[in-house]
């Protein structure tokens, strides 16, 4: 009784986290441009979004950003975290703290900073100011995620490699770096994940002419969302879905390969 | 490692953390502290007091106040059943309540807008069951509905974080020595849940307050939160001054949230990573 109790009350979320998904990808097909009536099924939407050059447009740019801020925050987040760990106490704890504020903070309040920053320095507003915003709110992310796995390393196995005659550079790319990847590519993962994701920051840091698929999406909410938007996010959302399982399935997969030899 | 090179390996972040977010934040300071001339002032921070802004502060508190203790009701026993559930398909359980974060935030708002409508899906299929309709859309508990949507997934993940953690053979420890399961719930399970609980109602809480995005989607943009307020001092008026001091009002609540966090999750085991 009590685990039919919980099966339905599980599921009863599960409605209500993918109620709205369902919508989408209902609307997707509807022939209708309204939200609220059914005009027939149709392929039309996926068929013309190809050909949509401004959807295409805001696309490239969301990938790209997602790309390169992932990219650099990943790589300025991981040397971060390898210094933190071998500073003294105090000195780690306040850039630690430090890390915790973008996160922690309202994005609101984290997108107006960044927004007066740009004005208060005359820095025309555009592409860069929305990667810069998001490589920001990008690297407290990696860190956190490299960190544990730092803490988790044996610091005499970098020692060992230096005895044995290898350079700090080579001991590092040998010993350290294959311990920390996993932390390293979450991190990565995750940036990415929130870089796409985001719409608030981008709001506040975006010039004229230039639009992620966030900031297009608001800029329709008020005339109507153009249906060829529901077809992107679903075709985007399968997509996630088939990576997401991917990414989950083989690391176990991997482990086990491993155990097997 | 600790020579030298590897401390040097922090500056790029140093530089950037001063560059990005200590002087922004301070520039939200000085700007809600002059006025346009330049001039220290406390007018744009008391400019809270003004009816209009006063009043969207209480309904930003209210709101979110409500959708972060309904979160809350909504995510424990949901993240205590996960936490038991056998190990092998643990990681698929959390896939799929994390996987709704991945689609875009703004259409997965304004799907709600099709479900509860007065002529939606839901109204429409409550009328074939000849049941009472729903007026909410437009209303403040279209948006507390929408908060609760979009941050329940906060709360869930650090509590059943913290739940995962916690010893078998304490539970059973207790059962033996004669608790029955609501004892054990109350002294054992609930205590050691508690950083897990703080870090859900700060990572619910802080986003539903200063939210604009969901009032502006799903309040009709008739009801005004703190968040719309400032989002327009800076899109609509350009008045940069007005709305920083307004910001420095909501920030004071979100540092208290985040000094709550920090007196009870000293450890971050309630980190939602």
């Amino acid at each position: 009784m009590a685990n039919v109790l919980k099966k339905i009350y599980v599921g009863l979320i599960f409605i209500f986290l993918y109620a709205p998904m369902a919508v989408l990808i209902v609307l997707s097909f509807n022939a209708s441009k309204s939200r609220s009536k059914w005009g027939g099924f149709t392929f039309k939407w996926y068929a013309q979004l190809l050909s949509d050059s401004s959807i295409m447009e805001a696309l490239i740019t969301t990938l790209l950003l997602a790309f390169l801020s992932a990219l650099i925050s990943t790589f300025i987040g991981t040397i971060a975290a390898i210094a933190i760990m071998s500073f003294k106490k105090g000195m780690r704890t306040l850039m630690l703290g430090i890390t915790n504020i973008p996160m922690l903070n309202a994005e609101i309040v984290t997108g107006i900073s960044l927004m007066l920053l740009f004005i208060f320095f005359n820095i025309q507003f555009g592409f860069t100011t929305i990667l810069l915003a998001h490589i920001t709110f990008n690297i407290p992310y990696v860190i956190l995620s490299v960190l544990p796995r730092i803490k988790q390393l044996n610091p005499s196995a970098y020692e060992a490699a230096m005895d044995l005659g290898a350079s700090p550079f080579k001991a590092f790319m040998k010993v350290v770096f294959p311990d920390i990847l996993p932390g390293v590519f979450s991190g990565m993962l995750m940036a990415f994940t929130m870089s796409i994701d985001d719409f608030i920051i981008t709001h506040f840091t975006k010039g004229a002419g230039v639009d992620t698929l966030s900031t297009k999406i608001y800029s329709q909410v008020r005339k109507g969302i153009d249906p060829k938007m529901y077809a992107l996010s679903s075709v985007i959302f399968i997509t996630v879905l088939v990576l997401l399982i991917l990414v989950n399935l083989l690391p176990n997969g991997q482990k086990k390969a491993k155990q097997a030899k | 490692m600790k020579n030298k090179f590897v401390k040097l390996l922090s500056l790029p972040y140093v530089f950037w953390s001063i560059g990005f977010i200590i002087i922004p934040l301070l520039m939200v300071f000085y700007y809600g502290l002059t006025d346009k001339s330049g001039r220290l002032t406390l007018s744009n921070v008391l400019n809270i007091a003004l009816p209009v802004h006063f009043k969207s502060l209480i309904i930003a508190l209210l709101l979110s106040f409500v959708s972060t203790v309904i979160c809350l009701l909504l995510s424990y026993p949901l993240a205590m059943i996960l936490a038991n559930v056998k190990s092998k398909s643990k990681g698929l359980m959390i896939l799929i309540f994390v996987l709704p974060m991945w689609m875009n935030f703004l259409l997965r708002t304004l799907a709600w807008q099709t479900l509860l409508e007065n002529e939606g899906v839901i109204n429409t299929v409550l009328q074939f069951l000849h049941l009472p309709v729903l007026k909410i859309i437009n209303t403040p508990y279209a948006i507390i509905f929408g908060m609760i949507y979009n941050f329940l997934p906060f709360m869930v993940l650090p509590i059943y974080n913290v739940l995962c953690k916690i010893d078998n053979n304490l539970l059973n420890a207790a059962r033996d020595l004669g608790a029955n399961e609501i004892q054990t719930f109350f002294k054992v399970t609930l205590p050691l849940s508690v950083p897990g609980i703080i870090s859900g109602i700060t990572m619910v809480f802080v986003p539903a307050l200063t939210t604009f995005v969901i009032s502006d989607l799903l309040g009709g943009s008739k009801i005004l939160l703190i968040g719309n307020v400032i989002e327009q001092e800076f899109t609509l008026n350009s008045n940069w001054h007005l709305g920083s001091g307004l910001s420095i009002v909501l920030m004071i609540f979100i540092i208290i949230s985040m000094i709550t966090t920090a007196i009870f999750d000293k450890d971050g085991e309630g980190s939602a990573l």
